[in-house]
């Protein structure tokens, strides 16, 4: 060993019955890696138990897995081949031991799989692929064993290579290699496959070929908050660089609580370091006196991550019992622990077939993509570029029962609507509310429509407005058609942009109602997040949210200005209801079924309500 | 930019042991003097900016070598260490049915019971490697025990991405092994690389070395003339001995030393 590369991980998972102790245990014999005196203790452990040479002991370090021949828990083993050293990560394969496997192939980049020759994968190998690729496996060798039963026939390994290369590739992994081995023999291991018709690698040579992890190193500074050191005068923030570097002079920002300071110094011991890099546990030591915890994100200002408390993830469940919408549990990003809830289950990996199915619940040992509301708005990246700060555990009473990758890329940055600090001081008004409510005979109020689209928030608000202005009353209405083309017009359509524009929305709905005006919203607002907000920004003015309700199917078969179709066909991105999602309110002022309701009767209920509500009393 | 390998073990073990501090208090250390404690108590050092927050702790059965005593009084005043001396019980206390020196061996763990059950502990570092003995090869970074002291091999917490499980168990305490994934070589790089001092038996006298310390009664050197760290390491290198061959409770019967480790033992 050269001593310039650390190993390779590679783990090692199949069915218990399709030999993975047996082959692991004679690929060291193989080569000729096994200590002094290992063969005839096997020897002597397998005779006592009236088994013939059990390779798989070399590695079943409990008396009791060699009693029961399998493997209880993770077995790791330094692996010297000629070309290369890797770590073999053996992890259990049974549905209960999970956690086990998990553990095992956290850190991992490849996985060896074993399947017997005769049988082919079975279902519990394929979920832990799916398990390894949440992991953050991505290249997979496939060791066909047990040839010697199948007599070396060609037909019978190509059967099971076509089948595996499907199901590797259903599960969005490359098969880096399929390769044919007896293990017990130990033939196609080290020595080449008594078979005439392989010209493929041996196992050997496939592991030789997997590809070095890329080095990570570059991408902005992430750097999670461990721990805060007293020393003396000094306050030592400390934490592990999970992205990006650091060097004294640098200005970082603080999530969440959005404020920037100055690196003034990188301590160390026995020397203090010039820079720090990912990887690095970094003690820092910043310019500006500002409390600073556990569970603070230390970022570049200049490429942050998104704040947010809703996103989606790819998760596996390993906790007791049903994880479904509604659950409680607490998150683990970074050193960030946050409560958060379960509002949605969009599909589970099915157990027999691996697709992606429909459920509500998710089974443990099961595999899902979820939607999960944070209590607080925590700093997350997306898994796809910032893997270390774009995953989190799921704790369940201080245990860990499961993890997930974050996918927050349809979610707005709630980072841009934090609240700015300044020392504005509001003029007090010489005309009061009750003055202007007096003169017009009603309340300024927000009416804010909420629905997807097609849900007809647009044809009830004008409406609204039609019958109110009869009324005497003074109203307007805002929707896309205003505040597109003017107020709005330097926004697109990123998540972030239409974040802005429901807050701008939400600003002018409520200086409307501040000026005595009904003010009538008709926006998606997919998120209660933004709804949120639109009644924080109407202070003390009566706001009300509407949620004008049609379920998606109903939605999209009235379509009346031919989004959905479009959205369908790829034409619109990030469409809510078709892939980015709608939270409907928890707790709306008022509900109007539009899909039970003709427009009429829809319009009086509107109508009757905001009257009731906003009457001069 | 990626770490060498010995870096790459050096700051993965900083991380556990900031984390262990972060979230178990009170915490402390075992200082068995050997060569994989003294690596434990330099990245500690490394961890925090050159102190040592926390008490570190010697389970003295009285029959150490002289020089493993020599060695500990110069360094708990060199390097100003809050240094426990806790006495273990006499063998008579430990279980009658394990072989000889597992017994012995056990003194230990009935005086690391003793000491967290004086001193409350939730946590305690201990330099264990993975690759010391096929059993500790099982062991989690951070392994809950109960409050009998004893590992529940069948129940092992998660740990995954730098996440672990830093909750002990009512009345129970949490084993944080800091050097797991390190293998002797590497310990012995590192101690090269960092120059961190170790206790002279570990070179060759008389063509006899010990490479893993323990009581003086129950280890035994093997055969060596690796007289400095660099022939050690060539030494190792090439041997296909394995390194507690010379701790004689680990081959008195095939389960003395998982029944060892079940009971609480390190």
């Amino acid at each position: 060993m050269t001593g310039s590369l650390a190993p390779v991980a590679v783990c090692i998972a199949g069915h218990v019955d399709h030999g993975k102790s047996t082959l692991l245990g004679r690929l060291l014999h193989e080569l000729d890696l096994l200590p002094d005196g290992k063969v005839e203790s096997l020897k002597a452990a397998s005779e006592k138990r009236g088994v013939p040479l059990e390779w798989s002991f070399v590695l079943d370090s409990f008396q009791l897995e060699r009693d029961q021949a399998i493997t209880l828990d993770t077995t790791r083993v330094r692996v010297r081949t000629p070309r290369r050293e890797l770590l073999i990560i053996d992890a259990p394969g049974h549905r209960e031991l999970l956690r086990n496997l998990v553990t095992g192939a956290a850190d991992t980049s490849a996985a060896l799989l074993v399947v017997d020759a005769q049988t082919g994968a079975e279902q519990q190998t394929l979920r832990h692929l799916a398990f390894l690729r949440l992991l953050g496996v991505r290249d997979v060798i496939v060791a066909v064993n047990k040839m010697d039963l199948a007599d070396w026939r060609e037909e019978r390994f190509a059967a099971v290579r076509d089948a595996m290369a499907g199901s590797i590739a259903r599960l969005g992994l490359s098969a880096h290699a399929i390769v044919p081995v007896s293990a017990r023999e130990g033939a196609n291991l080290r020595e080449r496959a008594p078979a005439p018709w392989w010209r493929g690698p041996t196992l050997v040579e496939a592991l030789e070929a997997l590809p070095v992890p890329e080095a990570s190193g570059g991408g902005p500074l992430r750097l999670p908050v461990q721990d805060v050191y007293r020393m003396g005068e000094r306050r030592v923030v400390a934490g592990r660089i999970a992205s990006g570097a650091l060097a004294p002079l640098d200005e970082v920002l603080i999530l969440p609580s959005n404020r920037s300071a100055r690196v003034a110094e990188l301590a160390g011991w026995p020397d203090a370091p010039s820079h720090a890099a990912t990887g690095d546990n970094a003690s820092v030591v910043l310019a500006d006196q500002m409390v600073v915890e556990r569970g603070d994100l230390l970022c570049s200002p200049d490429a942050p991550p998104k704040v947010t408390s809703v996103f989606d993830a790819d998760v596996f469940w390993l906790g007791h019992g049903e994880l479904s919408a509604g659950r409680r549990l607490t998150l683990r990003v970074g050193t960030r622990e946050v409560g958060a809830r379960v509002s949605a289950v969009h599909h589970v990996l099915d157990d027999d077939t691996f697709a992606r199915k429909a459920a509500p619940s998710v089974g443990e040992g099961g595999v899902a993509r979820l939607t999960l509301r944070c209590d607080t708005a925590v700093a997350v990246d997306d898994a796809a570029a910032l893997p270390e700060t774009g995953r989190f555990v799921f704790v369940d009473d201080g245990l860990i029962v499961g993890a997930g990758v974050i996918d927050a890329s349809g979610y707005p940055d709630q980072r841009r609507v934090l609240p700015a600090a300044g020392d504005i001081v509001p003029e007090r008004h010489q005309v009061a509310t009750v003055e202007r409510d007096a003169r017009a005979g009603h309340r300024g109020a927000v009416i804010w429509l909420t629905g997807l689209s097609g849900a007809g928030k647009s044809t009830l608000a004008l409406a609204l407005e039609r019958r109110l202005f009869d009324l005497g009353w003074n109203v307007y209405t805002l929707d896309g058609d205003n505040v597109r083309t003017g107020l709005n017009a330097d926004l697109g359509f990123s998540p972030t942009d239409r974040q802005e524009n429901m807050r701008r929305v939400g600003q002018v709905a409520a200086l409307f109602a501040d000026a005595g005006l009904v003010c009538v919203t008709a926006f998606i607002s997919p998120y209660r997040d933004e709804r949120a907000r639109a009644r924080t920004a109407a202070g003390t003015r009566p706001y009300f949210e509407v949620w004008i309700r049609s379920p998606l199917e109903e939605c999209e078969r009235r379509d009346p200005k031919g989004l959905y179709r479009k959205a369908r066909a790829g034409g619109i991105k990030g469409f809510t209801g078709i892939d980015s999602p709608y939270e409907p309110p928890e707790s709306a002022d008022l509900v109007i079924d539009t899909e039970h309701l003709d427009i009429e009767a829809s319009t009086r209920m509107l109508v009757d309500f905001v009257v009731a509500n906003c009457r001069k009393s | 930019m990626a770490h060498d390998p010995l870096t790459a073990l050096e700051q993965h073990s900083i991380h556990v042991i900031r984390e262990a501090y972060a979230r178990l208090k009170p915490l402390g250390m075992l200082w068995s003097l050997g060569k994989d404690s003294n690596t434990m108590l330099w990245l500690v050092r490394k961890a925090f900016v050159g102190r040592v927050p926390f008490p570190v702790v010697l389970l003295d059965t009285g029959n150490e070598f002289d020089e493993v005593y020599a060695f500990r009084d110069r360094y708990v005043s060199e390097w100003g260490l809050d240094y426990i001396n806790a006495a273990c019980p006499g063998v008579e206390e430990t279980d009658a049915t394990l072989p000889p020196a597992s017994r012995a061996a056990a003194r230990k763990t009935l005086g690391l019971k003793r000491l967290i059950a004086e001193r409350g502990f939730a946590g305690m570092l201990l330099g264990i490697r993975r690759d010391e003995q096929a059993i500790r090869g099982k062991e989690r970074y951070m392994s809950p025990r109960d409050a009998d002291g004893r590992w529940h091999v069948r129940e092992q917490p998660t740990e995954l991405w730098g996440h672990f499980q830093a909750s002990p168990p009512p009345g129970g305490h949490v084993r944080v092994h800091p050097l797991l994934a390190w293998t002797e070589l590497d310990v012995w790089r590192y101690v090269q690389r960092e120059n961190i001092p170790v206790c002279e038996l570990y070179f060759s006298r008389g063509g006899k070395r010990f490479r893993s310390l323990g009581e003086k009664d129950i280890t035994f050197p093997v055969t060596s003339n690796a007289s400095s760290i660099a022939e050690i390491i060539a030494e190792l290198e090439t041997t296909r001995q394995e390194e507690r061959a010379g701790r004689a409770m680990d081959h008195e019967r095939e389960d003395a030393f998982e029944r060892l480790r079940a009971a609480g033992y390190m």
